[in-house]
């Protein structure tokens, strides 16, 4: 049953076959029994589950359950949950109960009726491409334990990938869903900007967070993104669309389907298994029927740039209300308000979430904000126009999720650059808003999971999901699980 | 260009980040390196583009003025005061100003 | 040779929205510690701004009242700096495009004929959002933080350095708290904080470049502008004179010393890192918004003065004290309306002379009062058409105010009050007063004039006050001349 894809667990609970606290029960058992050798959850509270699973199996006895009803997910822990820890992978929010549920909580598990089986690791506020941020310690990959899951929801992908939950919550402000959701061999989707609710999502960079999700097809994807999208008065940048099923288009034929190769993509840097496994996906959607065709995306290459400019300058100024004056960790023994500042947050931040308010702070700061923030903005144009002009030659965009497979847990903590240059196809995306998804293409030589990206226009998620769900059909790398769980 | 160690207590201070010698230097290393991957921002033509501040092209959606939030008995408070780190009386408790 | 004092003031209004600018907690005053602070006001992780529709519709609605340009697009950004009654870490604010730019106030400096009218330009008037309090009573060498106020709506309306006097600034400070209450945009409570003034003060030798000024923050009274202004001025002319010199500052006003003394400075303190908020769009406002909200404006306080002094032939200064705020005009409008227009000026004197001394000594608003304006204008129309003196009209006054009579004609009857005007019975009147005082008789005719005025006030007295005293004067001239 742990195995199962999201629809045959809905049919077993729809069935009465089981219930949804025996279903939970027996993901939180391989929590209890697995989790020590990943660290992938924080938070794990097993009366909490059992009783949301019950309250699941009064609606599905009523009949008043959904597709999802009773399913269990693992939520990214800088969700606020109601009466859950939720700590952002942060000392600063180590004892941090929410007494309030995000838009997506609330959607995922009080509307449609999910259960969450705990919080899941991250790198600390989201900042991070490997889960080594984390004040609660680096998460290991379910495939190799000595090697990084991705991140920033690396606890996510390793939770999902273990089988520890059968779907995740991850949000993605340069690729943390998809980065992770490649290195751990999953399918994971970050939504248009606006799509998802920010409301309760603790802000890293405003103007980049997107709340989506990890699993293991792009169909379970898209049956949890049409639950937890929608409009939301209470977040401004939230899109006032009417709901969609993102999985409405899945199964069509990909007849005529134009994808897009941006030679950026395939240059230098790509490690060289990365980019045949791509290769031969672009093979298989010729079988499928898509026609290939070459596009550009010159300025691709200062993607990088911009979002080191622009993510720190918007976390500098969003981690500001972290001081443990109303909450969270206040230093001991401060002797006055300025020592209360500096030592709270010295201590309770780590070190790369410090480093990144250093740098927000420099580019907004006087004499340097138009030479680097207002720079930065003006190259995201430039940045989200290649993506428009492109757009008009092709339907989606495919290229590798990221230059390599999972790397080796502290194999680059001390070269910050190469570290952050890992995001280098991902992060153009969050600077246009535009839909991404990755979804597993194969494996390298050391068996670990090659990540596949699929990017598409805005609001196209119903046939980017299905892009991905048809070569899922045509393949069995989803299916494919680690070794031990 | 180049941060100086100055630069970096500089910022430090504006941030709020208690930091020591050491830490500077760590830093002031650190950031250089991710600054040199930035400066390549600076030999890009902008002329004439417009900064873009949000994904879409949209306007501010207003909400109706009218109270939503209602605690009289202070109860939301006391639960929200439970996670603080010093409170007293309905109040939060923060160390004194010294000049 | 003399100084020039140069004066710009940037007033915090609070507006008077029902909830707050960015979240649906109430605004109201003197609720206990807290329990105004929502999850958004405390800065919770993950809550976002959505911005109030109110507090949009005051901004239009000043920028209208000054002639402002009202920007069909503006932004909002933040503004950066650690203070625990700012619980976000940063202000919610406007900085490159706020949503009123330019405009103008009008004031009348001074009293009687010394008065004079001056325009001050306005430079900005943006939206933002109030911190909360910090009590630095002593709670175990502690500060308590109470979050209440932080996030009420603001408006900071900026003016140009146009003021040269203590005197100026507060005739502006008055007069744009007379316009932000006339438009119903801010309850103007100053006690409580809702209208506060800072004051950029610098002084120059006339047509010199403008010397270093220094800010006088949160000035909460008119009296504590001026004394705040008159210290500091004086204090930088002597430094100067001296030959001293003082940098740019932030300076606080001690009202039990009368001083100004600057706040600690603060290396880094205005480095506030603004940049567009990420959580909020561009705020749109449509013409047809501007439309809608200038057709619901009232008579503003300049066009109603203007009014007043061409349709009721009152004097500027006269003018300029009915309109000091919007329910002291509408008083006195209906008041003229109760009588006729030719007793304008006559209501003008009532409501500006008697209505105030007494209202004054009661400690009322004008809206407490205990004679209505209809009252009033039927007073004022019985003085108009000679049933009673001026005089008797205080005494009508009283009598209304002690509630003896719904109207002036039934007190004036009940009372017997009604002037006598018949010349027989005056007649009497006088020659009794004559024939009883022949020292004063013989005192106007060897030239004492004040010995005539003594006769009259023989005359009203036997008449009670009710004699026409016009008719008494006539006739005593008459009496006296001829005997």
């Amino acid at each position: 049953m742990i195995y199962s894809d999201l629809k045959t667990l809905s049919r077993a609970l729809h069935e009465k076959r089981i219930s949804s606290v025996e279903l939970a029960r027996l993901f939180l058992d391989r929590v209890t029994r697995l989790n020590p050798e990943l660290n992938a959850f924080i938070t794990v509270d097993e009366e909490k589950t059992i009783a949301a699973a019950k309250a699941a199996d009064q609606r599905l006895a009523a009949g008043s359950a959904g597709m999802l009803t009773g399913i269990p997910l693992a939520e990214k822990d800088l969700f606020c949950a109601e009466g859950w820890l939720t700590t952002c992978g942060s000392k600063m929010l180590q004892n941090f109960v929410s007494p309030y549920d995000a838009a997506v909580v609330t959607k995922l598990e009080r509307e449609a009726g999910m259960v969450s089986l705990g919080k899941v690791n991250m790198d600390e506020f989201a900042m991070g491409s490997s889960n080594e941020t984390s004040w609660f310690g680096a998460v290991k990959n379910p495939w190799d334990k000595t090697c990084v899951p991705g991140g920033s929801s690396g606890g996510s992908a390793a939770a999902v990938a273990a089988y520890l939950a059968p779907v995740a919550t991850g949000t993605d402000s340069g690729g943390s869903i998809r980065q992770p959701a490649a290195f751990c061999g999953l399918s994971g989707i970050k939504p248009t900007y606006g799509i998802v609710s920010r409301y309760g999502m603790v802000a890293f960079a405003s103007s980049l967070d997107q709340g989506g999700v990890i699993a293991h097809s792009a169909e379970d994807c898209a049956l949890v993104l049409s639950a937890m999208a929608g409009f939301d008065e209470r977040d401004s940048t939230s899109l006032e669309r009417p709901a969609e099923d993102y999985s409405r288009l899945l199964g069509q034929p990909l007849d005529g389907l134009k994808i897009g190769l941006p030679k950026e993509f395939f240059g230098e840097g790509a490690n060289a298994e990365v980019v045949s496994a791509v290769l031969l996906v672009v093979e298989e959607y010729k079988r499928l029927g898509a026609k290939i065709v070459d596009v550009a995306l010159p300025n691709s290459h200062l993607s990088v740039p911009v979002y080191y400019v622009i993510a720190p300058a918007e976390a500098s100024s969003n981690l500001s209300r972290f001081d443990g004056l109303r909450y969270g960790y206040r230093a001991p023994d401060c002797n006055d308000l300025s020592e209360a500042y500096t030592k709270s947050r010295a201590e309770g931040f780590g070190a790369e979430v410090k480093r990144r308010i250093m740098i927000g702070t420099y580019v907004l700061s006087h004499g340097y904000y138009d030479a680097y923030y207002l720079k930065a903005q003006r190259v995201r144009r430039l940045i989200a126009d290649d993506f428009r002009k492109a757009f008009r030659e092709c339907d989606v965009i495919l290229g590798p999720t990221s230059p390599t497979t999972a790397f080796n847990i502290g194999e680059r903590t001390s070269d910050l650059v190469a570290l952050y240059l890992s995001d280098i196809y991902t992060i153009a995306v969050n600077l246009a808003g535009l839909p991404g998804l990755s979804i597993p293409s194969g494996f390298d030589g050391q068996g670990l999971p090659i990540g596949l990206q699929l990017i598409g226009n805005y609001f196209d998620e119903a046939r980017l999901l299905n892009v991905a769900h048809l070569y899922q059909q045509a393949t069995d790398w989803h299916t494919r699980r680690p070794q031990g769980f | 260009m180049s941060l100086t160690l100055l630069e970096i207590e500089h910022i430090a201070r504006l941030a709020r980040l208690e930091i020591t010698p050491a830490e500077v230097e760590t830093a002031c290393w650190q950031l250089n390196g991710i600054f040199s991957l930035i400066e390549a921002l600076q030999a890009v033509d902008t002329a004439g583009i417009e900064p873009k501040t949000h994904v879409h092209d949209a306007w501010q959606r207003l909400r109706a003025d009218e109270v939503t939030y209602r605690d009289e008995d202070g109860a939301v408070r006391d639960l929200l005061q439970s996670i603080a780190p010093d409170a007293e009386n309905g109040l939060y408790l923060v160390p004194k100003v010294i000049e | 040779m003399t100084w020039e004092i140069v004066i710009g003031l940037e007033t915090h209004t609070q507006l008077a929205t029902k909830s707050k600018i960015f979240s649906g907690a109430s605004t109201a005053f003197g609720a206990a510690a807290n329990t105004q602070a929502s999850l958004i006001d405390l800065a919770l992780p993950g809550v976002l701004p959505v911005l109030n529709k109110g507090a949009v519709e005051c901004a239009i609605r000043f920028g209208l009242a000054v002639e402002a340009t009202v920007a069909e697009k503006s932004a909002f950004a933040r503004k950066h700096y650690f203070y625990p009654d700012l619980p976000k870490g940063y202000q919610i604010s406007q900085l490159e495009s706020p949503i009123v730019q330019g405009g103008h106030l009008d004031i009348m400096v001074g009293q009687g004929e010394k008065s004079y009218e001056k325009r001050i330009r306005l430079t900005r008037a943006h939206l933002e959002e109030d911190a909360g309090k910090s009590l630095h009573e002593d709670f175990h060498g502690k500060s308590g933080i109470d979050l209440n106020r932080a996030g009420t709506a603001l408006l900071e309306i900026v003016s140009e350095p146009d003021m040269r006097s203590a005197e100026e600034a507060v005739a502006y400070a008055k007069a744009l708290h007379t316009l932000v209450r006339w438009i119903g945009i801010c309850d103007g409570n100053m006690q409580e904080g809702s209208f506060r003034c800072d004051a950029n003060v610098s002084v120059r030798r006339p047509g010199a470049p403008l010397g270093t000024r220094r800010e006088i923050k949160n000035l909460n009274s008119f009296r504590y502008l001026k004394e705040a202004i008159e210290f500091e001025t004086r204090w930088q002319i002597e430094t100067l004179e001296d030959g001293g010199q003082f940098e740019q500052a932030t300076v606080l006003f001690d009202p039990a010393t009368g001083e100004t003394r600057a706040m600690r400075s603060k290396e880094d303190a205005h480095d506030y890192r603004y940049f567009p908020d990420p959580d909020l769009l561009p705020l749109l406002v449509s013409a047809d918004w501007i439309e809608r909200e200038q057709t619901a404006l009232p008579e503003l306080p300049a066009a109603k003065r203007q009014r007043f002094i061409s349709d009721y032939g009152l004097s500027a200064y006269d003018a300029a004290i009915l309109t000091a705020s919007l329910e002291m005009a509408d008083y006195f409008e209906a008041a003229v309306r109760a009588s006729i227009p030719a007793a304008a000026k006559l209501c003008a004197n009532w409501v500006m002379v008697d209505l105030a001394a007494r209202l004054k000594r009661e400690d009322r608003e004008i809206s407490e009062a205990a004679v209505n304006a209809t009252q009033l204008g039927g007073l004022v129309m019985r003085i108009m058409d000679g049933t009673i003196s001026n005089a008797i009209g205080k005494k009508v006054f009283d009598a209304l105010w002690a509630g003896e009579g719904s109207d002036a004609d039934e007190i004036i009857e009940k009372h017997g009050l009604r002037q006598i005007t018949d010349s027989g019975a005056i007649e009497g009147l006088v020659d009794e007063a004559l024939s009883a005082n022949p020292v004063s008789v013989s005192e106007y005719k060897a030239g004492k004039e004040k010995a005539f005025n003594a006769l009259v006030g023989q005359v009203m007295k036997a008449a009670k006050g009710k004699a026409n005293p016009q008719q008494v004067t006539e006739l005593l001239r008459q009496k006296l001349a001829s005997g």
